[in-house]
């Protein structure tokens, strides 16, 4: 693969200009709808994170209290946080495949048919 | 005879023939498939992306045994059984850090890099220096993780076959350190990615019986469990809170939300986690092995919470210190334990099995570790700065095996010469390193336009030094009993953990960096066509 030397590794297919494309109404789309599912989501799953470790450090006497038997809500809030893990992955993967991958796919076809690479 | 004093009985026992010949099996089988990949590893591709040849599921399972290392399988397991819930905090860092490397790192990352987290860092910067602090990271953070699990190799592998001398110590840190080089240079990615999915199943399935086993004895009922967890520990309904660890004091309140930033930050800058996402063949097939990797890991880490409180329920906390006293052997002994005690079969065999399992766990996730530094060294260090990108694949594979014997030597030296060292607090200083000197790097170069060389170089750099320097004068390394150094005081930093200074420091500088320069013209072209090969695939290797 010829590449120049400047930049080895990952060869880009051919030289064409990806501004255009960058610019392109299409792939604005599909940056938008990717940043604005990730970036809010991130920043919500990171904060219910950390106030679960604040909640840990200073709010020890809400994390003791009992909610049944031995168990209590410090236990039941651990537990939500492996709960909205498994549910925050089912919901991202679920919604790149309806709404980032075909688009997505379009783009990267429509590529290769003109670029020919 | 207690179950310490079994353990540490030095002549030839039942369970120690058992725990070797399983081991044995373990390894003869390893290696076995490792010559296997090997005559199937061609080219460059091969040995450093397992030919993109895996499925999203295979991925998920070797990115679980990747993962699962000694320090999460042993040493949670041994925080919860000394000190409840305080040990539980550690897995849900671990679990949640999974969300940052599916949204925002694996399907970017495997569409435009080939073999290393330099490919990306170093995209549309200049390629020599940006290229030379990704390797310097890397081999950085690979090593602190190898040190933590050499360390717990010699420790466990000691106390568990009664080998208490310092030569037999050593002599099984040089054993596991050949073995490692083995399985790297002769099978590569191929073959690493084999024993990683093979460990994973025998550490789940190891785990799964125990669980079971402990619900069973417990009806099935986990507020009976947490309930005689609390009685038996002596701590009462404070076994069950938080803050019997980092609650005693103001400092270590602060250290705590130092570490958990650490945890959740760190995962998704691991070298040898990131270049997993490149042996799938597509962008879908890595967030596929996120995702079974989500899965996999979170149910290992709510059995470790069974496993923790089991052990502190049905064993005496004299009894898991007394065999080592960061509890790192709770989980065997709870396995002894329950398999009937000290005296019985079933006791010899769960016991042999648990521990045949830790051992295959450390040697997995060495190999690994091993790869990811050697790949990059290879990859970014000798290929694209000192041949400016002339080697051939052929040479670039050569330098990859020769320096995974070096990093393999390296790593059996620093085992021998660091027995002493603090495991866990190793492992927390890798992730705050993969937080403070990768992350905020791999996230600028993907999804910020501005980003500029000199801003990835001060981010890098800066993220590693502070981290880093911020240990050496931590109370990890001199000031307390527990230290390195105990005979030294020059801890002025009073966390353990660096990662709340040194994670939003990598960000401001990698900010600042950028914005006080602005690289030529190929850095806004190159970036267009990363953003636009990250997100569509198109032209991915």
């Amino acid at each position: 693969m010829g590449t120049p030397p400047e930049h080895t590794s990952p060869g880009p297919p051919g030289g064409r200009d990806y501004t255009e494309i960058q610019q392109s109404p299409e792939f604005g789309e599909l940056r938008r709808r990717y940043r604005s599912f990730v970036f809010p989501l991130t920043v919500a799953f990171v904060a219910w994170y950390l106030l679960y470790v604040l909640l840990s450090n200073y709010a020890s006497g809400f994390m003791g209290a009992k909610v049944v038997g031995h168990i209590n809500i410090a236990f039941v809030f651990g537990l939500a946080q492996f709960l909205t893990t498994f549910l925050i992955a089912w919901w991202y993967s679920r919604f790149a495949a309806a709404k980032l991958d075909p688009k997505a796919g379009a783009i990267k076809s429509r590529l290769e048919q003109e670029g020919g690479a | 005879m207690t179950l310490t004093q079994q353990l540490a009985a030095n002549d030839a026992s039942e369970h120690r023939t058992l725990i070797v010949s399983l081991f044995s099996c373990f390894v003869v089988a390893t290696l076995a498939i490792t010559v296997w990949a090997g005559r199937r590893t061609k080219d460059a591709t091969d040995f450093y992306a397992g030919g993109r040849q895996f499925t999203g599921f295979q991925n998920g399972l070797a990115i679980s045994g990747d993962y699962m290392s000694a320090a999460s399988f042993l040493g949670i397991a041994g925080a919860i059984s000394l000190s409840g819930y305080d040990g539980f905090l550690y897995s849900i860092g671990f679990l949640v850090a999974w969300l940052i490397a599916l949204l925002l790192v694996a399907e970017p990352l495997r569409n435009s890099g080939r073999y290393t987290m330099g490919d990306v860092l170093a995209y549309r910067m200049r390629q020599r220096p940006v290229r030379t602090a990704a390797g310097v990271s890397t081999i950085t953070v690979s090593i602190f993780y190898l040190l933590a699990q050499m360390v717990g190799a010699g420790a466990l592998v000691a106390l568990l076959l009664g080998i208490t001398g310092e030569a037999g110590k050593n002599l099984i840190v040089v054993f596991v350190g050949i073995i490692m080089i083995l399985y790297v240079t002769i099978g590569g990615m191929k073959g690493t990615t084999w024993v990683q999915m093979i460990k994973a199943c025998l550490l789940i399935g190891g785990t799964l019986i125990v669980t079971v086993l402990v619900f069973h004895k417990f009806n099935y009922n986990l507020s009976t469990l947490l309930g005689e967890a609390a009685e038996n520990s002596g701590k009462g309904k404070a076994f069950l809170e938080p803050g019997l660890k980092y609650g005693v004091s103001t400092t270590s309140k602060i250290d705590f939300i130092s570490l958990g930033l650490a945890l959740v930050l760190g995962t998704a800058g691991l070298p040898h986690i990131l270049i997993r996402f490149y042996t799938v063949p597509t962008a879908m097939a890595a967030r596929k092995s996120v995702n079974w990797a989500i899965g996999i890991i979170g149910v290992f880490y709510l059995m470790t919470i069974a496993l923790g409180f089991g052990a502190a329920a049905l064993l005496s906390q004299k009894e898991i210190t007394d065999s080592n006293a960061a509890g790192n052997t709770a989980a065997p002994l709870l396995a002894q334990e329950i398999g009937g005690g000290g005296d019985s079969t079933g006791g010899a065999i769960l016991l042999a099995l648990i521990s045949a399992v830790a051992f295959a766990t450390i040697l997995a996730v060495v190999a690994g570790l091993t790869l990811a530094s050697s790949s990059s060294f290879a990859h970014d260090l000798y290929a694209n700065v000192i041949r400016k990108g002339k080697a051939t694949d052929k040479e670039e594979v050569g330098a990859a095996r020769i320096s995974a014997v070096v990093i393999g030597g390296v790593a059996i030296g620093l085992g021998i010469f660091a027995g002493k060292l603090n495991v866990a607090g190793l492992v927390a200083l890798a992730f705050a390193v993969a937080a403070s000197a990768n992350l905020p790097t791999i996230l600028y170069s993907l999804f910020w336009k501005r980003f500029t060389t000199q801003g990835a170089l001060w981010s890098i750099y800066g993220g590693l030094v502070s981290a880093v320097g911020l240990v050496l004068f931590s109370p990890v390394v001199s000031g307390k009993e527990t230290s390195m150094f105990d005979q030294w005081d020059f801890d002025y930093f009073p966390l353990e953990n660096p990662g709340l200074i040194s994670i939003p420091l990598g960000f401001l500088l990698g900010w600042l960096g950028s914005v006080l320069t602005r690289d030529d013209d190929a850095n806004g072209k190159k970036y267009a066509e990363l953003e636009v090969r990250s997100m569509t695939g198109y032209g991915a290797h």
